[in-house]
Order: structure tokens, then sequence, then C-alpha cells
């Protein structure tokens, strides 16, 4: 492959060969208000929590949306679950609910051959 | 040298088997669950088990035990229903006992008076050879033992505790040295009369629960009808068997001789041993069903009114205490009328009542879930359960997360927590919500000012969550260590004293911190600088109605304060759900299973209280609250009460 050198970032595309959205599937029956995110990022405006960190609980979601799982269960641990991103989030998504199943979900144990 | 003379018919067997096992099976499981106390309330039960404290507790175990003071205070009808079941049987049993008792005495010292008698071995029995029995037919069925080596006995009437309950089976006659036998018989059929009142109420509550003051009755299980079933049966065959007793020999009082009267003779002689033995079968049938049946809760609420006078409380964790709460509710229903799950979302499976009968019927998994973590912690059927259960706490139990609940990822608070010097001044925390209201925190620091007093405000940049979020859905160990960043840094800033807005952290730093320093919210605050002339303020001339903020009223029973307030300032209308009964806003923070959608409802419902009298404004006393509001109405200011004393300041 030709390396043009200006790849700062890595490729961010979805490789459906690669990634089950069987998780993903699953938190949307259990967190169904999530179907009407669309990324807007006000629940990482007024996050409580990241006034203090680089913690983006859309960045968090999202990456979850897309199968990309590294190391979410240890960024959710930084949710206070203080609740603001639900008061403020403009699609009505129930950002608690959706934290708190994000957890379950990553907290059980994995089938193999998925990701 | 005795005969005992012992009253007995084969049909007390199914009531002394019921009794037995009733009473095995009770003392088995309180064993077991006083065994399962935690250490702490061991150490409480230790030092209290036998102290003044046990006044009070004896005292609420005969007001809410008896007499159902607290359900009486709710609904007059339902009090009586309650009460009549509970009182009248309790006096029947021991009126019952005490009238056995003073005809036995009669019955005895007749007989001293009478002849001794002979007696002669006679082919290994003891056989009496002179003397008669005075007046034999008093007693109506007996079994002698003879406890004697021949020669002269005297007959001892033996009183099994059994005769108080078959009482008028046993003595056919009354002696006649016993003169209020009359008064007594009256008595008791006046108490089996009371007994029916109840039970016409239960009836009557079947079919019309609204006049008893219940929207909606418990749904019961198969076991539980069963029960319910033999209770309600004891009473009618206890009349029926007395008034057949009185028919035949004319000793009943004014209900069992009138009705009684009202048979045949001939006809029901056969049926008499035979109705005793169905009322005995109930009895016991009762009894034994009794431990496995929402009834355990008749010896257990009295228990738990003991312990928790005696000054034992709800852990975090399941403990021994937690099985006696289960145990006592009555399944009653009361705390489903209240419930805005119930009333507004029409919701009938997540209240209280079911909630503790999924926890003693130890059901797992998803269903339990469910029931747990669809509810709004708002409170209202905690004040509404007339046995006082820690429904808060018993819910909050059964969030246990499991292996989810580890520490925080929380190393990022370490860097930034700057430790401030506040010797001496008054710390204001905001609360996370607070900083989406800043009209609120902006009028606290107004008022701070403007009494002069000096103060910090502790997380005007960036706050750390008081940790109740976390706790309510049972993420502990992430709400301790919350609850330790803050702890530090009110305890390096030496101030010394506490005022928050919000609510929820109110409740929070009441009483899962353990702090020092007095902790006020906003509206205490207030209400102390106006009573104390620190802040000037005057009366406009608006109208407005208050919500009761949940965590604030029910959660802290802070309800005079902010009506003093508002009084000071403005004109406080009254609304028809107030204070114990004020309608959770739907945002309640306790909940994270509702959508937006069922939440607005709620709210809808909340606001429609507020509104229904006409104001210019309502007023709260939580950012949640107000934040709630302020989303459903155009119509309406929605202000905090530290917005409108701001406004109404005097320099
Ligand atoms: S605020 Fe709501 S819609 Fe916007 S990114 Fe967050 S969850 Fe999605
Ligand atoms: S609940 Fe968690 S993600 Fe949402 S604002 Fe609070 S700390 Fe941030
Ligand atoms: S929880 Fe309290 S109010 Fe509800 S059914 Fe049980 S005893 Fe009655
Ligand atoms: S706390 Fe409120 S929502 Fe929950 S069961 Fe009790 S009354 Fe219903």
């Amino acid at each position: 492959m030709i390396e043009f050198g200006f790849a700062l970032k890595q490729t961010r595309s979805e490789d459906l060969d690669k990634t089950s959205l069987e998780r993903f599937h699953r938190l949307l029956e259990l967190t169904p208000s999530f179907k009407r995110c669309f990324q807007c990022g006000n629940c990482s405006a007024t996050c409580t929590a990241r006034q203090f960190t680089d913690f983006s609980i859309r960045r968090v979601h999202t990456s979850f949306r897309r199968g990309e799982y590294d190391g979410l269960a240890e960024e959710l641990r930084k949710c206070m679950l203080c609740g603001k991103c639900t008061l403020v989030c403009p699609r009505g998504v129930n950002l608690r609910s959706l934290i708190i199943n994000m957890r379950e979900i990553l907290d059980e144990p994995q089938k193999t051959g998925k990701r | 040298m005795k005969i005992h003379v012992y009253p007995y018919n084969d049909f007390v067997i199914p009531f002394l088997i019921g009794c037995v096992l009733l009473f095995t099976i009770c003392i088995f499981k309180y064993i077991k669950w006083i065994r399962r106390f935690s250490d702490e309330q061991r150490d409480v039960i230790r030092h209290n088990w036998f102290s003044w404290k046990i006044i009070p507790a004896v005292w609420e175990m005969i007001r809410e035990g008896l007499f159902h003071v607290r359900i009486l205070k709710k609904n007059i009808l339902l009090g009586i229903m309650h009460q009549a079941y509970a009182l009248g049987w309790f006096l029947l049993i021991v009126v019952g006992a005490i009238e056995s008792r003073d005809a036995f005495h009669s019955l005895q010292r007749e007989q001293n008076i009478a002849t001794v008698y002979e007696l002669e071995k006679q082919n290994g029995w003891y056989v009496r050879t002179t003397g008669e029995e005075k007046n034999p037919e008093y007693l109506n069925q007996r079994r002698y033992k003879v406890e004697t080596e021949g020669g002269i006995a005297r007959i001892e009437y033996k009183r099994p505790f059994y005769v108080g309950i078959f009482y008028r089976y046993f003595v056919h006659k009354a002696p006649a040295s016993f003169r209020q036998h009359k008064l007594y018989s009256n008595l008791m059929d006046a108490l089996l009369l009371y007994v029916f009142l109840g039970l016409t109420m239960a009836i009557v509550k079947i079919f019309w629960s609204k006049i008893l003051g219940m929207r909606r009755t418990t749904r019961h299980t198969l076991v539980d009808r069963f029960s319910k079933f033999s209770l309600w049966m004891i009473f009618p065959l206890r009349l029926l068997a007395e008034s057949v007793t009185a028919c035949l020999y004319g000793n009943g009082g004014f209900l069992t001789q009138a009705v009684g009267n009202m048979f045949d003779p001939m006809i029901v002689r056969g049926l008499e041993t035979s109705l005793w033995m169905f009322y005995s079968l109930m009895l016991g049938v009762f009894f034994v069903t009794m431990p496995f049946t929402r009834y355990m809760h008749i010896f257990t609420e009295l228990l738990l009114i003991y312990f928790r006078k005696i000054g034992v409380k709800e852990g975090m964790q399941r403990s021994g205490y937690t099985y006696f709460e289960l145990n006592a509710c009555s399944r009653c229903g009361v705390c489903i009328s209240g419930c805005p799950m119930d009333r507004v979302l029409e919701n009938h499976e997540i209240q209280s009542v079911y909630l503790i009968r999924s926890l003693r019927n130890q059901e797992h998994g998803s269903r339990i879930k469910l029931i747990a973590d669809n509810c709004l912690m708002c409170d209202r059927c905690t004040v509404d359960c007339p046995v006082g259960i820690d429904l808060g706490s018993l819910r909050r139990m059964t969030r246990d997360k499991g292996e989810l609940d580890t520490t925080g990822n929380y190393r990022y608070l370490d860097k930034k927590q700057i430790p401030f010097n506040a010797i001496g001044r008054v710390v204001y925390f905001g609360g996370c919500m607070s900083h989406l209201t800043p009209g609120i925190t902006e009028s606290m620091e107004r008022i701070f000012n403007a009494a002069g007093q000096r103060f910090w405000y502790m997380d005007k940049q960036s706050t750390i969550c008081c940790g109740r979020p976390l706790q309510q859905q049972g993420f502990l160990r992430q709400a301790a260590e919350l609850r330790q960043k803050n702890t530090d840094m009110i305890v390096k800033s030496g101030a010394t004293m506490l005022v928050t807005s919000c609510p929820i952290c109110y409740q929070s730093f009441m009483k899962e911190y353990s702090l020092d320093i007095p902790v006020m919210h906003h509206t205490e605050y207030i209400d102390m600088l106006i009573k104390q002339g620190r802040i000037k303020v005057r009366h406009d001339d608006r109208r407005v109605s208050y919500h009761d903020p949940c965590e604030l009223g029910r959660g802290c029973g802070i309800y005079e304060e902010p009506r003093e307030v508002l009084n000071a300032v403005t004109n406080l209308q009254k609304t028809r759900f107030q204070r114990e009964k004020s309608v959770c806003c739907g945002f309640n923070l306790g909940n994270t299973k509702l959508s937006i959608e069922e939440q607005t409802a709620i709210r809808n419902a909340s606001l429609e209280n507020l509104t229904s009298k006409p104001v210019d404004a309502i007023v709260t006393a939580c950012p949640m609250c107000k934040k709630a509001f302020l989303h459903a109405t155009n119509d309406y200011p929605v202000r905090d009460i530290a917005e409108v004393v701001a406004e109404n300041l005097i320099n």
C-alpha cells in the first residue's frame, strides 16, 4: 500500500465484516430513545465530569454505536450519573438509562467469534 | 389427691395443630432473621432492648397494631375495617379467656363446697365410689385424669387455653355463682358484631373501594386469597356454631341467642359438633397458611415496630431487619393509590406492595429488576404506608448492581481539587442541576451578599456530584467515592455551615454524609435569615402555588420553611395535593426507565394540580422540578423560592 504520509488519523470506517452490531441493537431495545440521537454533542457540552477531564459521553455512545468497545467500560466509570446530559438532550434521549445499559452490556462475558 | 377434669372434644385438634405449626414456624423464622441482623443493628439492640425506649415502642404497637390510627387518619372507613379485624379479634380472644377463667373459678368454688370422692382401685383403674359431682351439666365434654394413690380425692377443673375459643360449647350452663355471665355473653356477641362490621367493609371494598379511599386495591395471589377465604369464614362459622349451641342450651348473648332461636332444636342437634369442627378447621387452616401469606404481618408488624422504636435502622445491604420489613407488609394496598406510576401512567406492576411481594417470594432476574428500576423514588408510598416500612431503602437495595458496582474511574478529580480556606464561612453547594438554572445560584449569591454573609461557592466552576444519583441506582461504591471527595473538600475548607440549593444533594448531605457542620437547604436558610432580620423583604401581590419537591418534602420533611418564606414575600395559594401528597414532577433522578413522554405525562399531572386555582406564578425549591415545569408551560412563570426572595429584597 502506498503511504502518502498525510493520514494523521486511523481510518474510522466501519468494517461490517469484523464488527458485529448485535450489542448496539440490544442497547436500542433497552433504551429505545437512543434511536433519536443525532449526535449534536449537547450531552458532552453540559457534562459534569467533562468539566474536569476530557471524558465525552457523546464519543462513548458514538463508539458503542460503531461497535468499537475498547476502553469504553473504563470511560463510563468516569460518569457520575448526575443526569444533566439527559436533561439537556434536545432529542429526549434517556442518557442515564443508556449509560447504565451500556455498562451492563459491556460487562457481559463476550461471546466468542464476535467482537 | 385430685381428679383433673379436662373439657375436651375432638374438634379442638385442627385448632391445636394450627397453633403449634404457626408458632413453630414463626419462631423459627424470627430466630433466623434475628441472626441475620448486621453488627450495627445488633449493637443497637444490645444497648436498647430493655430501656425506656420500649415505652414508646409498646405504645405504638398498641396504637398501630390494634387501633390502626394511621389508617384511620387516612380514611375512616378503611381504618374501621382494619381496626375491627385487629382489635375485635384480639378482644374476642382476651375477653373469652377472662370469661372462661371466671366461669371456671366459679365452677371450682362450687365444687369445693361439695363432696370429696372416695376412690377405689378396680382392675387397675380408679373408680369413684362415693360422692356425686355437683352440677355435671355445666361442662359439656370432659376427660378425666386421676392423679392419686387411692383413697380421698378432689375434683379439679382444668382450663386448657383453647377453652376461651370454644367457650360456649364447653360451658353449656353458667355456674350459679358466676353472676356476670350474661354481661360476658353479650359483650362477646358485641365483639363478634364488631368483627362482622370489618368483614362487611372488606366486602364493600371489593366492589366499591373508592369509598374506603382506595382508587385501586392489591391484586392478590392464589394462596393469599385462599388464606383470606379461611379468615373470612372463621367468624360466620363461629356465629353459626355458637347460635346452634345457644338454641340447644340457651347460653347465648343477644346476637347468638336471637339467631339460635330461629333454629329448630330437633334439626340442629346433630349439627352442633360438626359446626364447631368447621370453625376449628378454619382456624387451623388460617393459622397454617399464615406464615406463608400476607397475614404473616400480624405478628411481624409488632416486632418491626419494636425494633424500629428502639432505634434499629435499615442499612445499605439486606439484613435481618429487611426480612422483618418485608414480612410486616400486609399488602393493604394503601401505597398504590397515591403512586404517580399508577395514577398517571397506569402501570400497575411496580408499586411497593408488589416489590415487597416479589422480594418475599425471592423472585430473581428481569422481572424483579423491572419492578425495582421503574419507580420515581418519589417516596409517596413511604409516607403513605401505615406500617412505616422504609420502602425507599428496600427499593434501593434491590437495585443492587452486583459485579457492576465497582469503584469509579475518578482519578481525574484529584488533580482538580483546590483546597480553599473558608474558615468561618458558609459553604454554598449549588449542585449539578443548579448549573442549568443559573437564576437560582445567582439569586442565592445576591441573598448571601444582602445578608452580609461571607460564603464560599464551592462548585461555582465545576461540581463533584453529591453521589445520590449513583446511590439511587445501586452504584454504592462509586457513590461513596464521590461523597469522600466532597467531604474532604468541605472539611479542609474549615467552613461552619453548608447550604445547598438542590434537594437531592440536601438529602444526600443529611442522610448519606456524616458531616460535623449543620446542613441547610436554601429554603431553611432563607427562612432563618428573614426571621433573624438579616435580610429585609417586601411583600408583593402575586398569587403563587408551591410545589413540594419529593426529596425536600417527603424526603427530608421540610414543609414549613418554604411556606413561611413564601408567606413573607408573596401570597401562597393552597393546592389539592400538597405537602406529603405533592405529585412528583416526573423528572426525579430515581428513575432511569421512563421515556421522556412518560415523564412529561407525570409532569403535566403535577402541573395541573399547581394551576387548578388561578395563580400568577409557580414556585418550587428544586432545580430539577423547576426545569421540568419550565419546559411545560409558557402561561406561568416558574420560579425557585430563592429567585422570588431575591426579586423582593429591600437593600
Ligand atoms: S444530546 Fe442527545 S441527541 Fe445530542 S448527542 Fe447527546 S444524546 Fe445525542
Ligand atoms: S450523567 Fe454522566 S455523562 Fe451525563 S452529565 Fe452527568 S456525568 Fe456527564
Ligand atoms: S407497603 Fe405498606 S402501604 Fe404498601 S401494601 Fe405494604 S403495608 Fe400496605
Ligand atoms: S416511590 Fe413513588 S413512583 Fe415509586 S412506587 Fe412509591 S409512589 Fe410509586
